[in-house]
């Protein structure tokens, strides 16, 4: 009568081996070297770094802004253009731009490649969309730009524009026979969309905000005179100028009313005046009260706050750990993380072609979470790597990783995929190369 | 009966989609057969291009848009009327 054991084993061992394995990590934790230490305190370092100098004025307007554009962007409009009846040549422009507005959070990114494959503009648009699409999302160009300078996120924005269309018409031609027998397309399904406010206050709306995301974030320049330092001097005072031209025009246009503009703005006002050192404080009391007021409002108003909040609640927890781990791993610029710096310069310092190549398929075959590609690549940058290969895995790491090619595969084939793979590689490591000569 | 098809891939705006149509189906005590499609060449074959999208029995009623559980509702009633 033992056909029933007191233990069962045979769905026992699971939490046994969790067990056994934390066991011996603990035990045989490394926590006397000093590698290991000084790695422990790199990643805490680099982690206290970014949330000083990169979430409240960079992340924190970004996620509005890429909200913004999901909530107020008619994207139907533009996946008209990559439709079967769109001109050639259109698509191939608008595809290699469309990443900006479509490509917000990156699991939109391969159901639009498979779309605008199968029923769409077809295999060249789809192929420039899915290469440069992860790279010139709002947030991608925001972190890369303020995380690792100016010239390297716009060389990651023009690289990918430029490349993707060249990527997309290749695999038009290799692949020109299969297009012809591709399922007959169709037209898209129009969706209603009404929409009240015209183009010019929505460019107003956005560029009001893209002002503030700029100018909260003016980097102090090099020589104290001149116009660059006169806007850096200025620069909290543009900014509150844009602040209350955006809570008008959400007045105006939104429908927000008089009362929560005031419930907003006074505080905000109140703490500027009274405390004019720290500017940092009526930024936080205005994104707190436009956090409240949106998220109260019905209708287009809490819809973005939704939105905004959705990325927020989705991309942070990721860049959380990708932060820690690179810290660790990697270690600030200037310090050691557990990986050693000479490793990293020697694969990938310098400009060779080697290691740009190098560079390019790792980073083809490396998964990177949303954003988290950032503090990896000036980890590794800190570590010694040169500009030329980090421009390199910038464009071909969010582009593609392995289980991206695999569901890539599913929809286009194998050749189709290896050859999509060959393209990424070459044509990041080229760009790698020509930005790491001019640099 | 409806055949309720959310479209999306493992991601966090199309599970958050399911649970607002789940919640939907229960509170208007409709019957309803609410499954996931998460595979991308299916989701193609749908026409659907921005996800999270939902579908009432075949029809793309809604795509791109992380809806809440009161625009589910006001979209099924639609789907839901007879001859509809």
């Amino acid at each position: 009568m033992r056909n029933k054991l007191v233990t069962d084993w045979g769905s026992e061992w699971k939490p046994l081996a969790w067990v056994l394995a934390v066991f011996m990590g603990a035990f045989w934790l490394p926590i006397e070297t000093p590698r290991f230490d000084g790695a422990v305190v790199e990643a805490l370092a680099l982690t206290k770094w970014y949330a000083r100098e990169h979430v409240l004025l960079c992340l924190v307007p970004a996620f509005y802004i890429a909200g913004a554009i999901s909530v107020f962007l008619n994207q139907q409009a533009v996946l008209r253009y990559l439709g079967p009846g769109a001109p050639k040549f259109v698509a191939y422009g608008v595809a290699s731009v469309a990443g900006t507005v479509l490509a917000v959070c990156s699991c939109t990114v391969l159901p639009l490649f498979a779309g605008i494959y199968t029923t769409g503009a077809g295999l060249g648009p789809a192929s420039a969309f899915l290469y440069s699409g992860p790279a010139i999302s709002v947030l991608a160009i925001v972190l890369t730009a303020s995380v690792l300078g100016l010239s390297l996120g716009v060389a990651r924005a023009v690289g990918a524009i430029l490349f993707a269309v060249v990527i997309g018409l290749l695999m038009h031609f290799f692949f020109r026979k299969d297009e012809e027998a591709r399922i007959d397309a169709q037209e898209l399904p129009e969706e209603d969309q009404e929409d009240g406010r015209s183009l010019g206050k929505h460019v107003v709306y956005f560029a009001l905000m893209i002002g503030i995301l700029l100018f909260a974030n003016w980097g102090r320049p090099q020589v104290e005179e001149g116009l660059w330092y006169g806007i850096y001097h200025n620069r909290w005072i543009v900014t509150s100028l844009l602040g209350g031209g955006l809570g008008l025009v959400l007045v105006a246009w939104f429908g927000l009313s008089w009362t929560r503009f005031l419930m907003v703005g006074l505080p905000t006002a109140i703490l500027a005046i009274l405390i004019p050192g720290h500017p940092t404080l009526p930024f936080v009391a205005a994104t707190v009260g436009l956090s409240l007021v949106t998220s109260t409002s019905e209708g287009e108003l809490g819809d973005w706050f939704a939105a905004s909040w959705g990325f927020a609640k989705q991309i942070l927890p990721l860049l959380f750990i990708g932060i820690l781990v690179a810290g660790f791993l990697l270690g600030r610029p200037g310090h050691e993380g557990l990986i050693p710096p000479d490793w990293i310069s020697g694969a990938v310092g310098g400009n060779s072609v080697g290691a740009n190549l190098f560079a390019s398929v790792a980073g083809a075959f490396m998964y990177f979470a949303t954003l988290t590609e950032v503090p990896i690549l000036q980890g590794l940058m800190g570590s010694g790597m040169g500009t030329g290969p980090a421009l390199a895995l910038l464009l071909a790491g969010p582009a593609l990783s392995l289980p991206s090619i695999l569901v890539i595969r599913s929809v286009i084939g194998t050749r189709k995929t290896i050859t999509f793979i060959l393209l990424v590689a070459i044509m990041a490591t080229t760009t790698g190369l020509i930005y790491g000569g001019i640099t | 009966m409806l055949n309720i098809e959310v479209l999306g891939p493992g991601c966090v705006r199309c599970e958050t989609l399911e649970k607002h149509v789940r919640a939907a189906v229960e509170e208007m005590g409709i019957e309803a057969e609410v499954t996931k499609i998460s595979e991308i060449k299916d989701i193609a074959a749908r026409r659907v291009m921005m996800t999270p999208a939902l579908a009432v029995d075949g029809q793309v009623v809604s795509s791109g848009h992380l809806l809440s559980v009161i625009q589910v509702k006001k979209l099924l009633e639609k789907g839901a009327s007879p001859g509809s």
